[in-house]
């Protein structure tokens, strides 16, 4: 038995199934902590004082609101170049979630935005690049509903995956590249964190959180995209019949 | 070659061209993609003088002055190099201080002063507590009294 077993559809299935609860009750957990420890434990902040906490959804938000999308890219590119037809299901699970963290983090955005810069919206690269993603996530799963032959969708929707991955880089270094009213990250990859310690563990822990709960419903939703395409299968009629 | 690894090539192939036609298209247009000008670019004639453009640097200390209406505010930006004197009639954010970041919308005036029309707070990307600040703040002046 391989990793490659799993490539097959009726075992990865089951693999999902049974992995799902564990995502399910960490992503829960993770997050009740997390939330304890942002908002009961970490210290105010010396200039933005309570308001600053927004920044424990929207940092984890926007990270994910990337991440994912990476994901979908990268298996996106893997369908297109392997023809694997998990690959693009799982493409498929991943863009609603993503959508939605691109949503809590333009809105937690926009919340904090008010108070501390005294604007809800502003039209520089970094907000604008990240409303562009909102778009690309919408325009895919457009794109995906509106062609019915689901091997031709699959492709489709890849190839615009793959050409939008481009805005990622351009969200990520956009308060680099260009002078922002964003402010810049607080978390590198090549510097120490510019945050206090029990900041930056309430937010790490609800990062994780998001993870988790990310890979909950993307494996919820490809079961379900799975027996969707597999239902005139054996093994699909069966538990089709099951739950019926 | 095998076919699969010959898409492969070509969606690596294809990806690597979009970065390069992206990078292309963002270079020619930087000067669209900055969201505030510094008053050295300012004073080097980059910002445009028939429309509106936001300016960007440091609430220099000790220059904020509210006028007897109590709306207008008059202080002075500057990015270390060069600095601007602003005028501005309405509410400031909260994190409005000397010292620290700001971004203003507007025109430059006949008199030379920046009349804004917004005035936004451009806080840092640092996070710490009231007491760490201080003790921050104090090491500095510390520091600063041993070299003197």
């Amino acid at each position: 038995m391989s990793l490659y077993t799993y490539a097959a559809p009726s075992q990865f299935y089951r693999l999902a199934g049974q992995l799902t609860p564990w995502f399910a009750w960490s992503a829960a957990l993770l997050t009740g902590v997390g939330l304890y420890v942002s908002f009961f434990v970490a210290p105010t902040d010396f200039q933005q004082s309570e308001a600053y906490r927004i920044i424990f959804i929207h940092v984890p938000a926007a990270w994910m609101s990337m991440f994912i999308y990476l994901v979908m890219a990268f298996w996106g590119a893997i369908g297109l170049a392997f023809n694997t037809r998990l690959s693009f299901m799982m493409s498929r699970a991943l863009a609603p979630t993503g959508a939605m963290f691109t949503v809590v983090a333009l809105w937690t955005g926009a919340a904090w935005g008010k108070p501390m810069w005294g604007a809800w919206w502003v039209w520089d690269a970094r907000l604008t690049s990240e409303l562009i993603l909102l778009f690309l996530y919408a325009g895919i799963m457009a794109l995906w509903a509106s062609i019915d032959d689901v091997r031709r969708g699959d492709r489709a929707g890849a190839l615009l995956t793959l050409i939008g991955a481009i805005n990622i880089p351009i969200i990520y270094f956009s308060v680099k590249w260009w002078n922002t009213l964003h402010q810049g990250s607080t978390i590198n990859l090549t510097k120490a964190p510019s945050m206090a310690q029990t900041m930056l563990i309430g937010m790490l822990l609800l990062a994780v959180a998001a993870w988790f709960y990310t890979i909950a419903v993307a494996f919820i939703r490809v079961r379900r995209l799975i027996l969707e395409r597999e239902r005139q299968t054996e093994w699909a009629k069966d538990i089709l019949a099951k739950e019926a | 070659m095998k076919s699969r690894h010959k898409k492969l090539l070509v969606i690596v192939l294809g990806l690597a061209g979009l970065g390069i036609a992206a990078a292309l298209i963002l270079n020619a247009f930087q000067s669209n993609l900055v969201f505030f000008f510094s008053p050295t670019e300012v004073a080097a004639g980059k910002a445009p003088a028939d429309r509106a453009f936001r300016i960007g640097g440091l609430v220099e200390a000790g220059s904020v002055k509210r006028e007897g209406d109590g709306l207008t505010t008059r202080f002075i930006v500057t990015d270390t190099a060069k600095t601007m004197s602003v005028v501005y009639k309405g509410i400031l954010p909260d994190l409005f201080k000397e010292g620290k970041g700001v971004v203003a919308e507007g025109k430059l005036g006949a008199d030379g002063a920046f009349a804004a029309t917004q005035v936004l707070a451009k806080h840092d990307e640092n996070y710490m507590p009231p007491e760490a600040a201080q003790a921050l703040e104090q090491a500095a002046k510390a520091q600063k009294s041993v070299v003197q």
